[in-house]
């Protein structure tokens, strides 16, 4: 799974060595780090919907794996816009995050993924809690969005990609709104404990 | 018109060796035959008659693979790599066209016929793309004013606007309704007839890639490059401003002017600095693309935010 989420950057690693990232290689960066990163952060979002319908709880191995993945091409993407896009300017790029909803989008994901990755570790877990861990980490709900935003406004015209991209992440979300309805609405009137609850070591997501 | 001021690169000054080695072969390819000679032995003469304007050491030719290679002709698909990889299914010979509208010699011309009376030159002009990048482009061609007055558009006509092919055949991926085919661009009348204004038919002096808009297209230096209608096949004199793809598709974000504007953003992207291919840096956009001096006063008094 970490070669596979590896593909991208070595893809990417090999053009640079060889000296030919296509006619625009800093597009060409952009366009594949920021692809990566959407693309395995919705993986991360897959998991717990597929462990759920398919029982297949090995999954959950690979979860912080993926969302690590995905902020490691985040911050590629941020740096190519940060070094190649702005050239290090902090008014450049203040500039263009209030003038541009489509800039603001993506670094508004960008910073919601921070505390997430910082938090990724057995460590964090503990020292937060449980709980308190799962609910700061519900944050990669709206970074998610935003950043399917992000990708929407970014291109021109031909919307067939992103717009894939925000089906999937629809349906991994609403997935999730039907079950939290399920699980309030035979919690409630029996007033019993609902399924086992989700262990610190496994956090939910 | 008067020429206010000449195109302010010139071609002999920074136009590569290759270019002038190809050109034979771009006369050969274009099928001039005997009239290669005379063609060839005015290009010069036509760069010779440029007076030295002010040349921007930092504009330098775009590499061959880039400018064949990176290309926005969606009816080949939206990829920058798509049109070379898809358009070879374009036949640039035998080629049709329709004149139409305000003018006196409206007809179907074959393509050979419409353009054989005019000298082709070569003009490096820089290329700014709505999506804020850009190249430097030795094009050859000649100037559309040349075309219009031999086609003699009557008094009503105040606009031209070009037809791009529109083919299933030739073209298989519009059957996707990403633009609403056919591709239509248009320009006013007087800036149709500015001296910048070049119907193109080779590049690198080289016959016009099929990928770059063979066999004939449009450029409008000063212009966001989308106004640079490909692979034209109908040229139509209207007296109503017609309406160009791109502002049908989202008349929020292109105008019908387009010109190249450092002040005015897209909504929503920044048209203040650009990336020319080939560097890995951005660099300012110039109002009117770095042309302002010659084609300002076009449009004196016109509000530029309005009209974007």
């Amino acid at each position: 799974m970490f070669l596979l989420a590896l593909i991208p950057a070595l893809k990417l690693a090999r053009g640079v060595a060889i000296g030919y990232l296509g006619i625009d290689p800093v597009e060409t960066l952009a366009i594949k780090t920021g692809t990566a990163a959407i693309t395995l952060l919705l993986c991360s979002l897959a998991v717990t919907p597929i462990r759920r319908l398919t029982g297949w709880n090995e999954l959950i191995r690979f979860r912080r794996l993926l969302g690590l993945m995905a902020f490691f091409y985040a911050v590629l993407h941020v740096a190519t816009y940060v070094v190649f896009d702005q050239e290090g300017s902090l008014s450049l790029i203040a500039a263009d995050v209030w003038e541009h909803p489509w800039v603001l989008f993506g670094m508004t994901a960008f910073l919601m993924l921070i505390p997430l990755a910082l938090t990724s570790t057995r460590g964090w877990i503990r020292r937060l809690g449980g709980k308190r861990w799962n609910r700061l980490h519900r944050l990669v709900y709206p970074a998610a969005i935003f950043a399917v935003l992000h990708f929407l406004l970014a291109v021109k015209l031909d919307v067939r990609k992103p717009v894939l991209y925000i089906v999937v992440l629809a349906v991994l979300l609403g997935a999730r709104v039907v079950w939290a309805r399920q699980r309030a609405a035979t919690q409630a009137p029996a007033g019993r404990p609902g399924p086992t609850p989700l262990t610190a070591a496994e956090p939910g997501n | 018109m008067l020429i206010r001021r000449p195109p302010d690169l010139l071609a002999r000054e920074i136009t590569d060796e290759s270019a002038y080695f190809g050109r034979r072969e771009f006369l050969r390819a274009m099928g001039y035959g005997a009239g290669a000679v005379a063609v060839s032995a005015a290009a010069p003469a036509a760069l010779m008659a440029c007076a030295p304007g002010k040349v921007d050491p930092d504009d330098k030719l775009t590499p061959w693979e880039a400018v064949t290679g990176y290309n926005n002709y969606y009816e080949f698909g939206t990829a920058k790599d798509d049109p070379a990889k898809n358009a070879h299914t374009l036949r640039p010979r035998p080629w049709k066209v329709r004149v139409e509208g305000e003018v006196a010699r409206a007809a179907d011309y074959d393509l050979d016929d419409l353009i054989k009376p005019f000298t082709m030159q070569e003009r490096v002009y820089r290329h700014r793309c709505v999506e804020a990048w850009s190249m430097v482009v030795p094009w050859f061609g000649f100037p559309l004013r040349d075309l219009i007055a031999r086609l003699e558009p009557t008094s009503k006509a105040k606009f031209v606007e070009f037809t791009t092919l529109a083919d299933r055949q030739q073209m298989p991926l519009i059957r996707r309704p990403i633009l609403d085919w056919p591709y239509i661009e248009a320009l006013r009348m007087d800036e149709a007839m500015h001296p910048l204004t070049l119907m193109v038919t080779g590049v690198y002096g080289k016959a016009l890639p099929n990928q770059n808009g063979a066999p004939l297209r449009l450029i409008v230096p000063w212009k966001y490059g989308f106004k640079g209608g490909k692979s034209i096949v109908r040229i139509r004199f209207l007296e109503q401003q017609p309406r160009n793809t791109w502002n049908i598709a989202a008349p929020n974000e292109y105008g019908f002017y387009a010109n190249v504007n450092p002040a005015v953003d897209h909504p929503r992207w920044s048209q203040k600095r650009e990336r020319r291919i080939g560097e890995l840096f951005r660099r300012e956009t110039l109002p009117f693309n770095g042309y302002a001096d010659q084609v300002a006063p076009l449009y004196a008094g016109m509000d530029l935010r309005a009209n974007f």
